[in-house]
């Protein structure tokens, strides 16, 4: 379906929005480096940065690839594997 | 613009929501069967929700010119009691044919477990043998995508469901494609913590095209907003969308898929009389 606002358009009017969010993220950030402790090892640390990559890379459905790295995985076998049995 | 709101659960709110519906356009609402916030000990809590569902709620739904239509269940959260969910299976077809209930739903996954896919299959054979429509719901955040794929394994494995009385809810990027290739009906959840927004609902109408697609609030007892699909109508105007389009996702379609049951008696409000 073709999208009414050109990519000009789109820019101007969601600019300052981007921006907001950048700084929203990069506060997040930098109050985990500031807090006591260390978290280095916990791998939702691993997903954010992934995310990050998702986000500063080129190609594009960004938001169905963050929502995926953010998916547990799908087992074709689950019927099996969780030994679900049906009635009847 | 009138409208629908296909998926919201009024038994959570105030009367004023309606009231706020109302007077945002809203004609009719759709209220699946879901979780209360705690488990209910028996059988017959869930017969007195039904009776709410079917009877008052439609009742004050009407002193605000809104048509109330229902949907019956044992949720996916308290499918984890197996016994206690055979119980309301077996005691559903009570209320099949009271006015207003539109089907089984929102049958789904909350975790992915055993026991709730072992219901969720009970809740399909139900529909498939007294032939009624079905609403889903799909897990929400890490859960979603796994458990949106199983739901789908489920249905499409039973030959007796035809796939355009079945609508999934809850999808988002992740998970509206293989919903909609597999022809069912997809609707997207608007919810301010773990669903969609109403910018990327645009973005997905954009993606997708307005065919089977549907907007909801999903308006409960937790931090959510009843009048999100007018939230939706805003959104989809401002991103220069005509008032066609707009009309055939949040008041075309859902009449489309409930007509097809036979407890759908909707008057348009086009055709409403003065009375008097
Ligand atoms: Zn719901």
């Amino acid at each position: 379906m073709p999208i009414p606002l050109d990519a000009a358009e789109v820019l101007n009017r969601e600019f300052l929005e981007i921006r907001a969010r950048l700084l929203h993220l990069a506060a997040s950030l930098d109050r985990l480096d500031r807090a006591e402790g260390a978290v280095h090892d916990d791998p939702r640390l691993a997903k954010i940065r992934a995310g990050l990559e998702i986000l500063g890379g080129v190609e594009s459905e960004r938001a169905e690839r963050i929502q995926l790295l953010f998916s547990r995985p799908y087992d074709a076998n689950w019927v099996k594997s969780l030994g679900v049995e049906r009635r009847g | 613009m009138y409208y629908l709101d296909p998926h919201i659960h009024m038994v959570s709110r105030v009367t004023d929501d309606y009231e706020t519906l109302a007077k945002m356009g809203c004609v009719a609402v759709s209220e699946p069967a879901f979780w209360a916030g705690f488990d209910r000990g028996s059988v017959d809590g869930f017969r007195d929700y039904f009776r709410q569902l079917t009877e008052f709620e439609t009742k004050r739904a009407s002193w605000y010119g809104i048509q109330h239509y229902t949907w019956l269940c044992i949720n996916a959260k308290e499918a984890e009691n197996v016994s206690l969910s055979r119980e309301v299976i077996a005691m559903i077809p009570e209320f099949l044919d009271k006015p207003g209930v539109l089907g089984i739903g929102e049958i789904g996954l909350n975790k992915n477990t055993k026991n709730e896919a072992t219901i969720f299959l009970e809740h399909l054979d139900l529909a498939a043998k007294t032939d009624e429509l079905i609403l889903i719901h799909t897990p929400h955040l890490e859960d979603k995508y796994q458990g949106t794929r199983m739901i789908l394994d489920m249905l499409n494995d039973d030959r007796r469901l035809e796939h355009h009385r079945v609508l999934v809810d809850h999808v988002e990027e992740h998970t509206i494609r293989a919903v909609l290739d597999d022809g069912y009906w997809a609707g997207m959840t608007l919810y301010p913590t773990s669903k969609c927004t109403p910018e990327r609902a645009v973005d997905m109408i954009e993606m997708y095209g307005p065919e089977r697609l549907m907007v909801n609030s999903a308006g409960d007892w937790g931090p959510s907003k009843p009048t999100a699909v007018p939230d939706f109508i805003l959104a989809m105007r401002l991103r220069g969308h005509g008032e066609s389009l707009i009309r055939r996702v949040v008041y075309e379609n859902p009449v489309k898929f409930f007509s097809q049951s036979r407890n759908f008696d909707f008057t348009p409000p086009e055709t409403y009389e003065a009375v008097g």
